[in-house]
Formats: C-alpha cells, sequence, structure tokens
C-alpha cells in the first residue's frame, strides 16, 4: 500500500468508512420543524401580510392619512371609512396603515441594528476577555441601570422636528445591553470550544476567529434575537410615542394614535381599538414567529423536547 | 468576604452617580427651561428671565452643577423645581406611590407568575398549558398604556354589575376621605385594584414563561429520575426535587424583570392618574426641569440596583452551589 | 401481606419480549425490539452494548421511569410479580426499597439544592414513613456513606453534591441504591464517566453492596473489560436485541456472534506482550426508525452472506451445553464460528501495521521535535460565582520535563486534574511560560515573533478529544479541511487538489467533501479532525484524548489510522490518553503524570511490564483485562480517596496521601516520604520518582 503525500493518493490506507443514506440537510429539518408549529406558521404570515398591507394600502384605500374628510367628524366604521373617522375627519384606516408603516419599519431597523451591536460587542467582550470585557460589560451595566426609556424620554426634545432615524439609532442604542450580555456568554463557551482552539492554534487571527467561527455559530440565537427585538423595539417606540417623546406630528406611529385614542376609548372605541388591535395583534405575530424559530434553530432548546410527546399523542388518538 | 461585598457596593454607588450625572447632563443640555418660561403669554419681563436663570444656575458649566445637586442630595437636598419648590418636598409622597405599585405588582407577579408556569410544565400540552401559553403571549405583547385602557373596561362593568363606583380607576384615594386608619385602607384598595393588575398582569407573564421553561428543563433531569428510583412518586419528587431546583433561574431574571416593571409603572400611573416617579419623569421632560429628572434617574437606579442585588442575595439563598 | 413480600424462589427479575418505542422526529424509533433475559437471586448479569443498542432504555423500563411518550409492550416480573401496567403510585412503593438503580452521570444524579446525608435519608424515609425516625434515617444515611468509602462519613453527609467529587457522587448514588436492602440492583454505566483508578473503587464498592444485599446486580456496560471479572453471565445487545448470551467464561472464550468476536477484538489488551492488530468493526449501527428485514448487524459483518438479509436470525443454542447454562447467539454462520474459532482480527481482515522507517535510526541519533524542560504553570483559584474572589493558586503543572523524538509517540497519561491538558495547552500556545521552557524543532517558544510562531504553527498540529465539538458545524468538510492552507497562504489551485487527498488519506471519501459535520457519525469525525491536523504537513502533532469519546468498536478504528499514519508519514506524536491499554498499544515512551509532576517516564514496554511508582502500579492494575480468568485472579490496588486538590498539594511525594507502600510502612521510615520530594532516577529509558521504587508486576 502507498500513500503519496500529495495530490492524488491513489489508494487510502484504511478501507473507506461508508456513510450511511444522506441525512436531510439542516435547511429542511429547520423548516419541518418550524412549520410542525401552527402557531409559528401563523406568526409569520400575519407579520408578512401586515407589511404587505401597511406598505401598500394607498393602491386600495380613497383616503390620505393626513387629509381630512371635512364631511365626517367621528363617524363610526362604515362603507366609505372602514375604521371610521377622527375628530377632525381623518380617515383612521389611512392614519393606522400609516402608523403602522412607520412602527414597523422602525421596529425592523431597531432589531437588526441592535441585534448586530450586541453580536459585536458580546463577541468583542467574551473573546478578548481581561480589560476589554470589564469596559464593555461596565457599559452594559450602566445602561440597565438607566432603563432606555428614561433617556430616551430625557433626550426627546433634542431630536424634536429631526428625522425619525436619530429615534431610531436612540432606540437600538439602549436595547442592545442583554442580548449582548448573552452573546457574551455563549461566546465564553464557544472560545473553548475545540473547533475554535483549532482554528487559533493553526494561527488564524482573532478578528477571523470571531467573523468565521464565533458568530456564525450563534447565528440561530442572533436571529431569534432579532425577531423578538423587532417586537420590542415596537412596544417602546409606540410607548415613547405615547407619551409624545417619540414620532412627532404631523407624522403618525401607532403609539401617536393610541395616544390621542386612549380618551375616547369608551365613547369612540374605534379611535382607540383599531390601532390598538394592530399593534397587539403584530407584536403577537412577531412574538409566535420568533417563538417557533427558536423551536426550529434550537432543538436543545427547552421548547423542543415536547414536540415529541405532542406527536405521540396524535398517534395515539 | 467583607472587603468584597464594600467593593460591590462602591461599584454601586459609582454606577448610580454616572447614570444620574448622564441624565443630568443629558437633560441640561437638551432642556431649555428659559425658552418654555420666553414662550408664555403674556412674556415675562428681562429682569425675571436673568433671574431664572442666575437662580438655575445656568451659566455654570454641567458638571459643576451636577456636583452641587450631589453635595445638596448628600444633606437631604434634591434642588428646586422650575417652578421653584423645592424637589425634597414632593419625593417621599410620589416614591411612595410607585414603591406601593412597584412592590405589589412584584410581589404578585413572581407567585402567580411560578404558580403558572408550573402548572403549565406539568400539564404539557394539556388544555390548561395552552391556554396559560396564550394567556402570556397576548399579556406579553400588549403594552401597558392599551392594558391599562382595556382594564378600565372590565372595571366599568363589574362597577355596573354591583350598582355602586366600587373599582376607581383615577387617583390613588378619595379626595377629602377622611375616616378611621382601616376605611381608609379600603379606601385606599379601591383605587389599587385595577392598577395593580395592570402591572401584576405583565409580571405574571414574564416570570411564568421563564418558570415554565426552567420546569421544562428540569423534568429531563437525571437528579428527578434518581428520586423517582429511589422511591418517591413522581409527583413528589417534581415539588421536592424539581420545583425546588427550578426556582433558581427565577433569582437571576427578578433583576430583569424589574426595568421591565419600572418602564411600566411610568405607564400605568399616568393612566390611572397616579402622581408617582414616573409621572413625575413625565413632568419633569414636559417643564425641561433637570433636577426632577436627576432625581427620579437616581430613584430608579438606586431601585434597580438594589433589585439587583437583592438578586444576588436570593440567588446564593436558592443555590448552595454559589454560597460561600 | 402482598405478593412482593412473600419469598420468592425463581429468578428475581424475569423480561420477557420487551419492546420499547419512542416518537421522533423521522417517526417511531424502536429502542427495543423483544428483549428477554432473566436474573437470579444473588446473580450478576452484564449487559454489553454499543451506545444506541437499547441497554439503558431497557433497563429503564423495569424502573418505570421512561418517559410518558415511551411505549412499552411484553413483560417485566419482578419475584413473579408483573410490572408493566403498574401506576406510578404503586411502582413508587418497589422502587428504591426492592429494585434500585445507580445512574450512568454521577454528575447530575443528584439533587443540587440538597445536602448528600438528607438525600441518601430521604430514600429511608420515602419507604418507611412512621416507622423510620428522621434522626434514625439520617443516622443511617452516615452509616451508609461510611459503608460505601467515604471517610470522614458524618461531616460529608452534610456537603452539597457539588463539593463532591464524581466519584464520592456515585458513591453516594450506591448508598441511596442500597439503603432500603434491595433484591435487585440495576447500574447503568456506573463506571463510564470516572477515571480508572475511580471506576476501580466504584467496582469495589458495587461488589461490596452485592455481598452485603445479596441482591442480583444487572450491570450495563459498552466496556467488555469493566464486567470481565465481575458477572457472572453476559448478555450482547445489538439494535435493541440480545446477540448473544451466556456465561461470562464461555462468551470471552467463545464468541459465536462475529458482533461479539469484533467487539473483543476492538479493544487493546494491557496484558498484549506484542503489538496486535485491533479490530475496527466499521459503519454504524442502524437507524432504528425502520430497520430492513435480515440480520442488523449484517451490513456491518464480515462474515455475511445472503441468507443474512432475509430474516433476523432468532437467539438459539451454540456449542456445547455447559453446567446447565446456555449459550446462545443470533447468528446463521455461528456453526460456522464454532468450527474454525477463528481470531477476530482473520474474520475482520485486520492486516499488522508496520514501524515507521526511522524506528530503525537509534533514539539518540534522531532528532528532538519538542523538548519541554521544567515546565510550570498555575492558575489562580477564585472562589463562588456570585461573590467570586481570588484564594490561592494551583500549580498545575509544577516542573516537568520530557522530549519527543521524530517518529516517536509518546503516551502521557494520569488521572484528570493531573495537569496533562495544561501541559498540552501550554505547549500548543507558543507563548511566554510562567517557568521552564519549550523547543519545538529546536526553537524555544518564548522567544517567537509573530511570523517564526506562525510557521511553527505549520509543523505543530492538534487533534481534539470530542469528536462533536472539534469541527465547526457551520462548515462543509472541505472548507474545514482548507482553513488551516488558507491561514498558511496555500494558492486555491493547491488547496483544491489537496483537500480529496487528505480525505482519502484517512479513508474518507471525496464526495464527503460538500457534508456538513453532523452527517458524520464520532469515528467519522475524528477521521476529519486528524485530516485539518495532516492538512500543513506536520511533523509533530498532539493528540488530546482523540478516542476517549468513541465507543470501543470505533475507536480501534482511529487507533490503527494513527498507527498507519505514523509508519507511511513518519510524525511524532504527543498522545495523552488516561486509557493506559491504549497507551500501551500506540506510544512508544509513556510519562506518568501525578499532581502536575512526572512519576514515572520510560519506554512503553519496560515501564507496563516492571512499573516502580506506587502510583504507576495502581493505574495498570486498575485496568480491566477482558479475560474472565486472569480478571479473577488478579490483584487489585485499589487507591484510596480522590486526587488531592492540586490548589494546596501533599507536603513531600505528592503521592503519599494515597500510597500503599506508605501506608504499609512502619512509622519511622515514612518521614522522608513526607518531608522530601523524591527526584527521577533511574537507569537507562526508565526512571521514577518514588523513596522507595521497587519494580512489581500487575498486569
Amino acid at each position: 500500500m502507498t500513500v503519496t503525500d500529495d495530490g492524488a493518493a491513489t489508494a487510502s490506507p484504511v478501507d473507506p468508512t461508508p456513510v450511511t443514506e444522506r441525512t436531510p440537510s439542516r435547511g429542511k429539518l429547520v423548516l419541518r420543524r418550524f412549520l410542525r408549529r401552527k402557531s409559528a406558521l401563523f406568526g409569520l404570515v400575519v407579520v408578512v401580510l401586515l407589511y404587505a398591507v401597511a406598505f401598500s394600502y394607498p393602491l386600495f384605500s380613497p383616503w390620505d392619512y393626513a387629509v381630512p374628510d371635512y364631511l365626517a367628524f367621528l363617524t363610526p366604521p362604515d362603507g366609505s371609512h372602514w375604521f371610521g373617522t377622527t375628530k377632525i375627519g381623518e380617515d383612521v384606516f389611512a392614519q393606522v396603515m400609516r402608523g403602522l408603516q412607520k412602527s414597523l419599519t422602525i421596529g425592523l431597523l431597531v432589531g437588526l441594528l441592535s441585534t448586530s451591536l450586541a453580536a459585536v460587542v458580546g463577541a468583542v467582550a467574551g473573546y478578548f476577555g481581561g480589560w476589554v470585557d470589564r469596559v464593555l460589560m461596565w457599559l452594559v451595566d450602566l445602561l440597565l441601570v438607566l432603563p432606555s426609556f428614561l433617556i430616551i424620554a430625557v433626550a426627546s426634545p433634542a431630536f424634536k422636528g429631526e428625522s425619525w432615524l436619530i429615534f431610531v439609532v436612540l432606540l437600538a442604542g439602549f436595547s442592545w445591553m442583554i442580548t449582548a450580555r448573552i452573546v457574551r456568554g455563549m461566546t465564553l463557551t464557544l472560545r473553548e470550544r475545540e473547533y475554535v482552539k483549532a482554528a487559533r492554534f493553526m494561527g488564524q487571527s482573532p478578528l477571523r476567529v470571531i467573523a468565521k467561527h464565533i458568530v456564525p455559530n450563534m447565528a440561530s440565537l442572533l436571529i431569534i434575537d432579532a425577531t423578538i427585538t423587532v417586537g420590542a423595539a415596537v412596544l417602546a417606540e409606540t410607548g415613547l410615542s405615547f407619551f409624545g417623546f417619540g414620532v412627532q406630528p404631523p407624522d403618525v406611529s401607532l403609539g401617536t394614535l393610541i395616544a390621542s385614542g386612549t380618551e375616547s376609548a369608551i365613547t369612540y372605541p374605534w379611535l382607540f381599538y383599531f390601532p390598538a388591535g394592530f399593534l397587539v395583534v403584530f407584536v403577537l405575530a412577531v412574538n409566535l414567529f420568533g417563538d417557533g424559530l427558536r423551536d426550529a434553530l434550537d432543538p436543545s432548546a427547552a421548547g423542543s423536547r415536547k414536540r415529541e410527546k405532542k406527536i405521540d399523542k396524535g398517534e395515539r388518538a | 468576604m467583607i472587603g468584597f461585598l464594600v467593593r460591590r457596593l462602591a461599584n454601586y454607588v459609582v454606577l448610580c452617580l454616572v447614570a444620574t450625572f448622564l441624565a443630568f447632563a443629558l437633560a441640561s443640555t437638551t432642556f431649555d427651561p428659559i425658552a418654555v418660561l420666553e414662550q408664555r403669554n403674556p412674556p415675562p419681563p428681562a429682569a425675571v428671565l436673568d433671574a431664572k436663570r442666575e437662580a438655575l444656575r445656568l451659566d455654570e458649566p454641567i458638571p459643576q452643577r451636577f456636583l452641587s445637586w450631589v453635595g445638596g442630595v448628600v444633606h437631604g437636598d434634591f434642588g428646586r423645581t422650575v417652578t421653584d419648590r423645592p424637589v425634597a418636598d414632593e419625593l417621599p409622597r410620589r416614591a411612595g406611590v410607585s414603591l406601593r405599585l412597584f412592590l405589589v405588582g412584584v410581589v404578585l407577579g413572581v407567585v402567580f407568575g411560578v404558580i403558572l408556569g408550573v402548572v403549565s410544565a406539568i400539564r404539557q400540552y394539556k388544555l390548561s398549558d395552552y391556554l396559560a401559553t396564550l394567556f402570556s403571549f397576548i399579556i406579553l405583547s400588549t403594552p401597558v398604556f392599551v392594558l391599562g385602557t382595556l382594564l378600565k373596561q372590565p372595571a366599568q362593568s363589574f362597577n355596573e354589575l354591583i350598582g355602586t363606583n366600587y373599582l376607581q380607576t383615577l387617583g390613588e384615594s378619595t379626595p377629602g376621605f377622611d375616616g378611621s386608619w382601616f376605611a381608609s385602607l379600603g379606601d385606599r384598595l379601591r383605587y389599587l385594584i385595577v392598577p395593580t393588575a395592570t402591572i401584576a398582569l405583565g409580571q405574571i407573564a414574564y416570570y411564568s414563561r421563564y418558570q415554565r421553561s426552567a420546569m421544562l428543563d428540569v423534568l429531563g433531569s437525571d437528579f428527578l429520575r434518581t428520586a423517582q428510583a429511589k422511591g418517591l412518586t413522581r409527583r413528589r419528587a417534581l415539588f421536592k426535587h424539581g420545583l425546588r431546583t427550578a426556582l433558581i433561574p427565577m433569582a437571576t431574571l427578578f433583576a430583569f424583570g424589574f426595568g421591565l416593571l419600572i418602564t411600566g409603572g411610568t405607564f400605568t400611573e399616568r393612566i390611572f392618574g397616579w402622581y408617582g416617579m414616573g409621572d413625575w419623569l413625565v413632568v419633569g421632560v414636559a417643564t425641561q426641569d433637570a433636577n426632577i429628572v436627576a432625581t427620579v434617574t437616581l430613584f430608579i437606579a438606586v431601585l434597580v440596583l438594589v433589585s439587583g442585588w437583592l438578586s444576588d442575595v436570593l440567588y446564593a439563598a436558592l443555590d448552595p452551589r454559589v454560597r460561600v | 401481606m402482598t405478593a412482593a413480600d412473600k419469598p420468592f424462589d425463581g429468578p428475581v427479575l424475569e423480561v420477557d419480549d420487551l419492546r420499547v418505542s419512542f416518537p421522533s422526529e423521522d417517526g417511531r424509533v424502536t429502542a427495543v425490539r423483544g428483549l428477554g433475559y432473566a436474573v437470579s437471586p444473588g446473580e450478576v448479569l452484564g449487559i454489553v452494548g454499543e451506545s444506541g443498542s437499547g441497554k439503558s432504555v431497557s433497563s429503564l423500563a423495569v424502573m418505570g421511569l421512561l418517559p410518558d411518550s415511551a411505549r412499552v409492550t411484553g413483560s417485566i416480573r419482578f419475584q413473579g410479580r408483573e410490572l408493566l401496567g403498574l401506576g406510578d403510585a404503586e411502582l413508587s412503593r418497589l422502587r428504591g426499597r426492592r429494585v434500585s438503580m445507580v445512574f450512568q452521570d454521577p454528575l447530575s444524579a443528584l439533587t443540587p439544592v440538597y445536602t448528600v446525608g438528607d438525600q441518601i435519608a430521604e430514600a429511608l424515609l420515602a419507604h418507611g414513613r412512621g416507622r423510620v425516625s428522621k434522626q434514625q434515617a439520617a443516622n443511617r444515611a452516615v452509616e451508609l456513606l461510611d459503608l460505601v468509602g467515604i471517610p470522614n462519613a458524618r461531616e460529608r453527609a452534610k456537603a452539597f453534591p457539588h463539593e463532591f467529587s464524581g466519584g464520592m457522587r456515585q458513591r453516594a448514588v450506591i448508598a441511596i441504591a442500597i439503603a432500603n436492602d434491595p433484591d435487585l440492583i440495576i447500574a447503568d454505566e456506573p463506571t463510564t464517566a470516572l477515571d480508572v483508578t475511580v471506576q476501580a473503587q466504584v467496582l469495589e464498592v458495587l461488589k461490596t453492596a452485592q455481598e452485603v444485599t445479596g441482591a442480583g446486580i444487572v450491570i450495563i456496560t459498552h466496556d467488555l473489560g469493566v464486567v470481565a471479572g465481575f458477572a457472572d453471565r453476559l448478555m450482547v445487545m445489538y439494535a435493541g436485541r440480545a446477540v448473544e448470551t451466556g456465561q461470562v467464561d464461555e462468551v470471552y472464550t467463545r464468541p459465536r456472534m462475529p458482533y461479539t468476536l469484533g467487539l473483543l477484538g476492538s479493544i487493546p489488551r494491557l496484558d498484549a506482550a506484542e503489538k496486535q492488530p485491533l479490530v475496527p468493526i466499521e459503519g454504524q449501527p442502524p437507524s432504528l426508525t425502520d430497520l430492513p428485514p435480515g440480520c442488523p448487524f449484517a451490513p456491518r459483518c464480515p462474515m455475511v452472506v445472503d441468507a443474512c438479509l432475509t430474516e433476523e436470525p432468532p437467539l438459539s443454542l451454540v456449542g456445547a451445553v455447559g453446567a446447565g447454562e446456555e449459550h446462545r447467539a443470533a447468528c446463521i454462520r455461528s456453526a460456522d464460528i464454532a468450527e474454525r474459532d477463528p481470531a477476530a482480527a482473520e474474520v475482520f481482515g485486520v492486516a499488522t501495521i508496520g514501524e515507521p522507517a526511522i524506528a530503525a535510526v537509534p533514539r539518540a541519533e534522531r532528532e528532538v521535535v519538542l523538548s519541554v524542560e521544567d515546565l510550570v504553570k498555575s492558575f489562580p483559584v477564585t472562589k463562588g460565582t456570585v461573590f467570586r474572589r481570588r484564594v490561592g493558586e494551583v500549580r498545575a503543572v509544577d516542573g516537568i520535563s520530557f522530549d519527543i523524538r521524530a517518529g516517536e509517540t509518546l503516551g502521557l497519561v494520569g488521572e484528570s486534574g493531573c495537569g496533562k491538558t495544561t501541559t498540552l495547552m501550554e505547549i500548543l500556545g507558543l507563548d511566554k511560560l510562567m517557568g521552564g521552557r519549550i523547543s519545538v524543532l529546536g526553537e524555544p517558544t518564548d522567544r517567537l515573533d509573530k511570523a517564526r510562531r506562525k510557521a511553527i504553527r505549520r509543523d505543530l498540529q492538534v487533534v481534539f478529544q470530542d469528536p462533536q465539538a472539534s469541527l465547526d458545524p457551520r462548515m462543509p468538510i472541505s472548507d474545514v479541511l482548507a482553513e488551516p492552507m488558507q491561514v498558511h497562504g496555500f494558492s486555491a489551485a493547491r488547496i483544491a487538489e489537496r483537500v480529496p487527498a487528505l480525505l482519502d488519506l484517512v479513508g474518507l471519501r471525496r464526495e464527503h467533501g460538500s457534508r456538513y459535520p453532523a452527517e458524520f457519525s464520532g469515528g467519522q469525525r475524528q477521521r476529519i479532525g486528524i485530516a485539518r491536523a495532516l492538512a500543513l504537513r506536520p511533523r509533530l502533532i498532539v493528540l488530546d484524548e482523540p478516542v476517549s469519546a468513541l465507543d470501543v468498536s470505533i475507536q480501534a478504528g482511529v487507533i490503527n489510522l494513527l498507527d498507519e499514519l505514523k509508519a507511511e508519514l513518519g510524525l511524532s506524536y504527543l498522545f495523552v490518553a488516561h486509557d493506559l491499554s491504549v497507551v500501551r498499544h500506540i506510544a512508544d515512551r509513556v510519562a506518568v503524570m501525578y499532581l502536575g509532576k512526572i512519576v514515572e517516564i520510560g519506554e512503553v514496554d519496560r515501564v507496563f511490564a516492571a512499573p516502580e511508582h506506587p502510583y504507576t502500579q495502581a493505574l495498570l492494575s486498575a485496568i480491566p483485562i477482558p479475560d474472565p480468568a486472569k480478571e479473577r485472579v488478579r490483584e487489585r490496588i485499589i487507591l484510596t480517596g480522590d486526587l488531592p486538590s492540586p490548589a494546596d498539594p501533599p507536603t513531600g511525594c505528592r503521592f503519599h496521601t494515597r500510597c500503599f507502600v506508605y501506608a504499609a510502612m512502619p512509622e519511622d521510615r515514612r518521614s522522608v516520604c513526607v518531608d522530601t520530594e523524591p527526584a527521577l532516577n533511574g537507569s537507562g529509558d526508565h526512571s521514577s520518582a518514588c523513596h522507595f521504587a521497587r519494580s512489581r508486576e500487575v498486569v
């Protein structure tokens, strides 16, 4: 038996080990697990639907959110104004859709920004350790001591009249800390994983190790977290806008709409229940989607063992 | 050990100070109380504005203003509001209002959250588990300002049902109520129920989710099997060995849950017309008052750190592995 | 009086046509498919099989501890009483009192929040409510702890599980199991998670437990060595069924099923005088979701004939019926095997592996690939998780020296915590050292600049222990193999050419390159890890317990591969292991570590044939030999206690606290062990660090 150490080796020193039939790819497995969960599928469909409707509403609604209908003040929902009108005659449907647009956009951007920031800070702190870790974690502690709500409220006079994008940056800037802690914890574990050590011992540079081996292996966590953060960001945005600290008039968000509808929740319920309903349904859908993702992507998580039992039940029944 | 606790405490104090300074500095740079005054109709005379500027020390650099504010705090003086009333006068009452809401909310939340989570986990995939999960998801997806408004409706229906306005949804006690201590407690209770339910529901949903998954983790554990193998029934093993161990992660969550509580509290106070610290913050921002903002920040920072410390203590109490 | 309380003279346990299935992602998994066996009072039955053979599931079924999702049919009779179908309340009256169980992983088997004493007492209180007072139970718990060999039992009973070492926890679990004097003890891989010396201790405790209780014992293991000297009867399981049963001696000496034959041949033998090839059983156990007809072992069987694929053979009598005990095997070719009585290597067609060319050159003339001189490494010791603080320092490695020459394998052995992994990390770190000096290929590592360090990494590669963790799950195998070459600036064309060559080299197919690690078995992943280490054509490969996470049958294939690569490519290995029989098989020289020190070092045959240090002797004697006759007459040196804390090592000779030589000596001769640290002394290539070194045969 000869082994040439380069190029085309003709013979192998041991008998080749057969691999049994190919197992389904990870992607397929994830999809299968995800689809099995009705609530998650429901969440996904609702989220997609809401985004689609919010951005396409001008195509099928005759009303503009900012242009009042002077012939209809505070009319209840009817064929013309599907969700009724406000006291100055604005179409509530158009307003809710416009508000949904803003809230959803802000939510999506904040989810992406905050998770990216969390991934970078957490991975760097966890991988390098030492003083880098101490400084970054002190910063995290500090920001956790200050509720984001407070800081953004205090800073709100500064961005009055500015672009809502500043608001996005602020929201993202105050919602990454807990994720960063989790990422750091995972990095500490991953750093001791043998494949990371192997990369280090083959001479790979630290930043490349983080980019190539650490962050990709937290992809599930990050995807799940980004999803959940979208929901949380929408809640934070609407909360701040509710108090007038967020999206500023004449622009509307679900928060500003709910704020103006709260007073008349009992007398003119459509002013409150339509924006509030859309908000709750959207956040609920995002959360269900995120929960289903967690189950599908991370089968070791607590949620997934039960799946087996469920199947069994089905079989017994 | 002592040295360690002292270091820990020192770190807390520094964190509190830095946090408060950040809020103070941010407020001082973004707020412009003089501009607010100028917009009054009729506009106040220039001399009044100058006097105000002088009183609020707006010409001094921010760190210096902060230091003198901190100097005052040490002696119980939290500065004066823009309307020239001592912050310290209002502080105890407002802090009391908020603390009442927070404490009752947290206790109810933890107790019922744990119960709900455990029941959910043990009865996994039974109807009660689905209902509990659905409940938690809906509550966690509903912002407090929507939930509060929603709860006012059943409260009203309840009042209509019993024929009196027993459940109150505005204010914290009947103005001018006079009676025995006990009667006064009863009066306050009428105002407390709906707001407390608002805040507690969120807490229950939050804790129950985590308690459920902690309990599920424990359900598959080896030690539970050992407990059964030595002759405990499943139920006994679950409660004596399972629940006791599944409570440990709750200690860590406690610190995070508190942040949620504070934000929720702010909304609750506003919606139900309680004049607490959260309400004060909104007032402070509206009147562009840096002293109020700094005071509220300090209050919140202290609360967050106390809850963090409590969470550590709780953790050590629950888990012998971290005891020293 | 219930039926179970009456004296019963039949078997304690009778299992008949047991079937267990679980739901899973891919459909129902039938983990146990028609299993039957019986255990008589006082008898020890060994159940042996690879992971996934259904051996643990069947025993959990006996205890009634399977999850609700499991579907169990057949019959399980305990002292004549049918257990299947009993409710939790009825079973809980039996569990812990009449039948008890010892689990595999002692680290997680005890509830972390209660003291060990309380958990033992609980077993008594659970069955003696009203009759046993809390105080009585607590006292009895202390007695039981004492019985299982926990020193200072009254004090230790108040400790929490995390304050116990793995071995001590396993003893505590055994104490719980024997607390109510049961009639049957099921031990599910009770020693798998433990070090060899501790494994020997725990097996002794189990024997004691059996003597004290007179119970029947079912011991489940994947290691044929463990049960050789302990079990009376043996049952080999494969794919959820028994494939061979019989008296221990009969099965070991005359295996009649190729699987058993392979299992026996795959174990590296400590008592093997000359190097024999190991028998790997290639392939994986079948998936139990959708088993094809025929013998489930057929796809891996070297003796397979067409008839094997049509029908699954029943368990039937083979060979001579001796002493009233039946020897059965489930193989249609068992008659052929009986006729020829072949060696495993012959059946499985394994050839002897040659020596590398360089082995002909005398050791002294070969290049020094790695030299370690007086290496020291210490860690700060912190206490508490919430209130973390530094309380001291652990000298994990305390002045060790060795060297490795070209084409040579040095085995570094010792219990966990002895500092062998730390040594390895210090070598791989190529960084500044706390003390001592490491040279790789003649170059001292503490003065390297970045470029030189990177250059040296080409020659120094590593293979890790855990095949699950050693490959990035997100990378296809070809990327895994390409990574080291990319780091070291190989051209894309060169990499593309080399990746298939590497796959060939380790016995994998080229088309496997596009697959992800999760699609491979443990043994295959370990081969990929080895291929990655070979990518840069290193001179020295450091192997950190490369086979300890693998099943024996798979382990044999990886060891053979390493042997062959060394012979073909002239590599040098630093082989870290806790299993001395593997080291004996693969290494040229061996160094034994204890608490950060090397206590004995030398040529492998000399050290194993005539160990001088009492610790080496104890280590060797703790290794079971898969031969019941030899095992029963072997004199076993059982070390007392656990490894002392390296934060506070004993004075003088670090081993004296556990040393049997020291313990047997008169007081006046002992002082030198307590006061003076012995130096390494010896002649030729064999030295040991003991004041009273005396060679002794222990294998």
